[in-house]
């Protein structure tokens, strides 16, 4: 198990360096004028220009502009050093700020799909074609088939601002309450995905044989349920929830955006705006780093659900 | 088991919501108002808070709390002195300007003319990278704080005379020089914003020290908020609130979502897709106020094929300017039909006489004979919200014109610009302006002189550039005017763009303030703005 884990952060070295690279050369490649860009529609002063073009070494293009541009940002990467963004400040500043509110977003997201999502799908799988059943089915049908950007408002205009349930906003550090409705929001794809994964394979696990024994060795069925047939249908959905999590704090742009909530979404929405290409690629390295971490988190939890599989 | 944990998280939002409307109901509207209360205000994150690096809307909403400038505009956008006592010249080349003393910075420094001078000298030095340092190009002495290796540090046009008064000279005669302090690239700085001489102090930005209504508490929250409250020892007219909250917001639909709540106390700009309801979900807290923005489509000189200005005035007869203002921005925004906007002075309407009047069958005529090109296509920034409009304009075209046109949307206005640059075919492309002080010369230099710095459609008239070089030179404001009208009526016989649209402050507020007025720049008025007890 432990060399198992080693093996697989070294691996993660390897694939953080080759996708810092994609993701630097499509940021150089896609550059228009940068300057010009955070400018608007302003003009844009000779001064001004000069003085971020030496700055961030945007004189330098072509092939071997891109290593240099790479390899200093690198340098500096491997000091600790995320380097500055088009506006002036420390990217790391920016993502210190950022990543808690997010991961508290992503964190009640992941809950309520737990809670709610998994739970149901079990109820749901025990009672197959149930009433139940029937109308989870109809009504993650529906929630699969809005997407955020439509959910999003759809739930901030009735709960926020019509009926008054929630703050329509969350703003900067929000406490909890606040971060509930965007949290759902974030959460309901995710648990409708969930719910029917669970269902599914719940249903599927009633019919094995190793129920029908424990079922004729004359186990009750509390038992039967929560012990072995939920521990063998989590494994595909634990499969699901750990990519879900690298998904929720890097996909959140449209809910962060809609909530007003400054994570880490709502950065690299801005950072792809004014093409801040140093900044878009500090937070994707980060966000790279997170979904290697949840994966690998995955790979771990599979052997504690099932002991028959086996890592070397 | 199972079923409580449900129950549980279905009775948590309840409880809470009862709680909410517990803590709701308490308020009781009395109709007075309260001078201790503070106010929250949507901005979007500013790049800068430093004064010669600012030169967006959010950002100079903030400086506007924090500092108080030279001259500022009254209602009918005349300047007159604020922090000055006197801005004097008697050759329009030495400006004499003279400050009212008591002014201190928040810090408590006393207000001198070395703060002036020391704030100027810095933003018009190219290495530091000011955003704003053209704005101090017509001083004397420049030209040599330009380049990579300036030869001065410090514009020689900038001399004190006392602690109160300093002179200004100007490399040429201008009248409009006072009109032009109000800009937010005119304030002064504090010794404390500096480390050493010319050298602007890094945490500065964080928390910057003005001589202004308000101060800063604590510093910019980023992303999130920049909180500011009242200054006392302000020797001004007071603001009459206790302080003021700018909230940061990405996007302008959340914003809107707070004011109707009552979580936020004034959206600065209703989002498009809003604008039809605003009106009733707002009622008399959804207002007006003219701006100073003008959008025009332009035709870049390097496309041969709209080289005749009758083709140009063709197409301008073509579009129905009022159905566009009316069904796509719901009448906010004017339909234009003069090169200048309506808020400048010597402004004059439908300058561009018969080209403005929309005309379907004349329109067709002229465009035959001038020989116009039988595919017109319209380029437009995709992020801006305009595919609607331009839309709307192409089908005009087809219709009025028998031409085929299509909108064509890059990804944002510097790719345009990029293709503009490499002179690429684009087509017509969409522009848009928004004056920095109310100058008619803030319109016809930038735009449409030969060296213009935002003429990226290489308009050249040696004869229009001779005129408003003369009305920048002359003695008065009105000889001024008169030439830079001349000037525009040149524009008029040669359209080398299509004036469309003139935006206006289309803004809202909660019922928790009163008296929200928006300014020419889309700044909330710190100074009369108050909130309902």
């Amino acid at each position: 198990m432990v060399r198992f884990i080693l093996r697989r952060l070294l691996q993660m070295v390897l694939a953080f360096f080759g996708t810092t690279l994609i993701v630097y050369a499509l940021m150089f490649a896609g550059q228009g004028d940068p300057i010009q860009a955070l400018a608007g529609e302003r003009p844009v002063t000779e001064a001004q220009r000069a003085y971020l073009t030496e700055k961030f070494h945007l004189d330098r293009t072509g092939i071997d502009g891109f290593f240099y541009r790479y390899f200093d940002y690198i340098r500096n990467l491997l000091q600790g050093d995320l380097g500055e963004s088009l506006t002036g400040r420390q990217i790391g500043d920016i993502l210190a700020a950022a990543w808690p509110v997010t991961i508290k977003l992503a964190l009640i997201a992941m809950t309520v799909t737990v809670l709610v999502g998994v739970t149901a799908g079990v109820l749901a799988g025990i009672r197959r074609a149930s009433i139940f059943d029937n109308s989870t089915l109809l009504l993650t049908l529906v929630v699969l088939a809005v997407p955020t950007i439509v959910l999003a408002p759809i739930a901030q205009y009735l709960l926020g601002v019509r009926w008054q349930l929630f703050p329509p906003t969350a703003g900067a550090d929000p406490d909890f309450y606040a971060l509930l409705l965007p949290g759902i929001v974030l959460g309901s794809l995710s648990l409708a995905t969930a719910l029917r994964l669970t269902r599914t394979s719940v249903a599927e696990n009633l019919r094995a044989d190793y129920v029908r024994t424990a079922r004729s060795k004359g186990l009750v069925k509390r038992r039967i349920v929560g012990i072995h047939v939920l521990r063998n249908s989590l494994i595909p959905v634990v499969t699901f929830l750990g990519v879900e999590l690298g998904n929720l704090m890097g996909g959140a742009i449209i809910t962060e955006g809609v909530f007003n909530i400054p994570g880490v979404g709502f950065n690299l929405f801005r950072a792809i705006r004014t093409e801040d290409g140093p900044l878009v690629v500090g937070i994707v390295s980060v966000l790279v780093v997170v979904y290697l971490i949840a994966n690998l988190v995955v790979d771990v939890l599979y052997a504690v659900l099932d002991p028959r599989i086996r890592y070397e | 088991m199972r079923v409580r944990r449900l129950a549980a998280w279905t009775a948590l939002p309840l409880a809470v919501t009862l709680g909410l409307t517990a803590c709701g109901s308490g308020s009781g509207g009395s109709g007075g108002t309260d001078p201790n209360a503070a106010v929250r205000i949507e901005i979007a994150e500013p790049q800068h808070l430093v004064p010669t690096n600012t030169n967006e809307t959010s950002g100079s909403q903030v400086l506007a709390a924090l500092f108080s400038p030279l001259v500022d505009y009254d209602d009918a956008n005349q300047a007159y002195e604020v922090a000055a006592e006197s801005v004097t010249s008697e050759d329009n080349i030495t400006w004499t300007i003279k400050l009212k003393d008591g002014y201190t910075f928040h810090n408590g420094e006393p207000v001198t003319a070395d703060n002036y001078i020391d704030a100027w000298n810095y933003g018009a030095y190219a290495p530091n990278g000011q955003g704003s340092s053209y704005f101090f190009e017509k001083i004397a002495g420049y030209e040599d704080l330009q380049g990579e290796t300036p030869t001065a540090q410090t514009l020689s046009g900038l001399e004190k005379v006392d602690d109160l008064t300093f002179n200004v000279t100007l490399s040429a005669p201008y009248s409009g020089f006072r009109t032009m302090l109000g800009y937010n690239a005119f304030y002064p700085l504090p010794k404390a914003a500096f480390s050493e001489p010319g050298v602007l102090d890094e945490g500065y930005e964080q928390a910057p020290i003005g001589q202004g209504p308000f101060k800063m508490k604590g510093t910019w929250q980023h992303d999130a908020r920049v909180e500011v409250e009242r200054y006392d020892a302000f020797p001004g007219e007071q603001p009459k609130v206790a302080g003021v909250e700018f909230r940061i917001y990405q996007q302008p639909a959340a914003a809107y979502a707070d004011v109707l709540s009552d979580n936020l106390d004034v959206i600065k700009a209703i989002p498009t897709e809003n604008l039809s309801t605003a009106p009733t979900d707002l009622g008399d807290r959804f207002q007006t106020s003219p701006g100073s923005s003008f959008q025009f489509l332009s035709f870049p000189t390097y496309q041969e094929e709209f080289s005749n200005p009758d083709a140009r005035k063709a197409i301008s007869m073509a579009i129905d300017r009022e159905e566009i203002t009316k069904a796509v921005f719901k009448d906010s925004q004017t339909p234009a039909r003069s090169f200048v906007s309506p808020v400048v002075a010597g402004y004059r309407e439908n300058t561009i006489g018969d080209a403005g009047t929309f005309d379907p069958a004349k329109a067709k005529a002229l465009y035959e004979s001038a020989g116009g090109p039988s595919q017109i296509e319209i380029s437009y920034n995709g992020d801006g919200g305009h595919k609607d409009w331009v839309d709307a304009t192409c089908n005009q075209l087809k219709a009025n014109l028998d031409v085929a046109c299509v909108g064509s949307a890059e990804p944002k206005f510097s790719d345009l610009l990029t293709k503009v640059k490499a002179e690429q075919p684009v087509g017509l492309f969409r522009m848009g302006w928004v004056m920095d002080y109310p100058s008619m010369e803030n319109y016809l230099g930038p735009l449409y002189s030969s060296n213009g710095s935002s003429n990226f459609y290489g308009y050249e008239n040696p004869e229009f550039d001779k005129l408003v070089a003369e009305g920048t030179a002359a003695a008065s404001e009105e000889e001024a005017i008169a030439k830079y009208q001349q000037a525009e009526e040149l524009l008029a016989e040669d359209m080398p763009v299509i004036p469309l649209r003139y935006g206006q402050n289309v803004f809202g507020h909660s019922s928790k303030v009163t008296n929200v007025e928006l300014d020419l720049f889309n700044r909330v008025d710190l100074l009369k703005i108050e909130a309902v007890q």
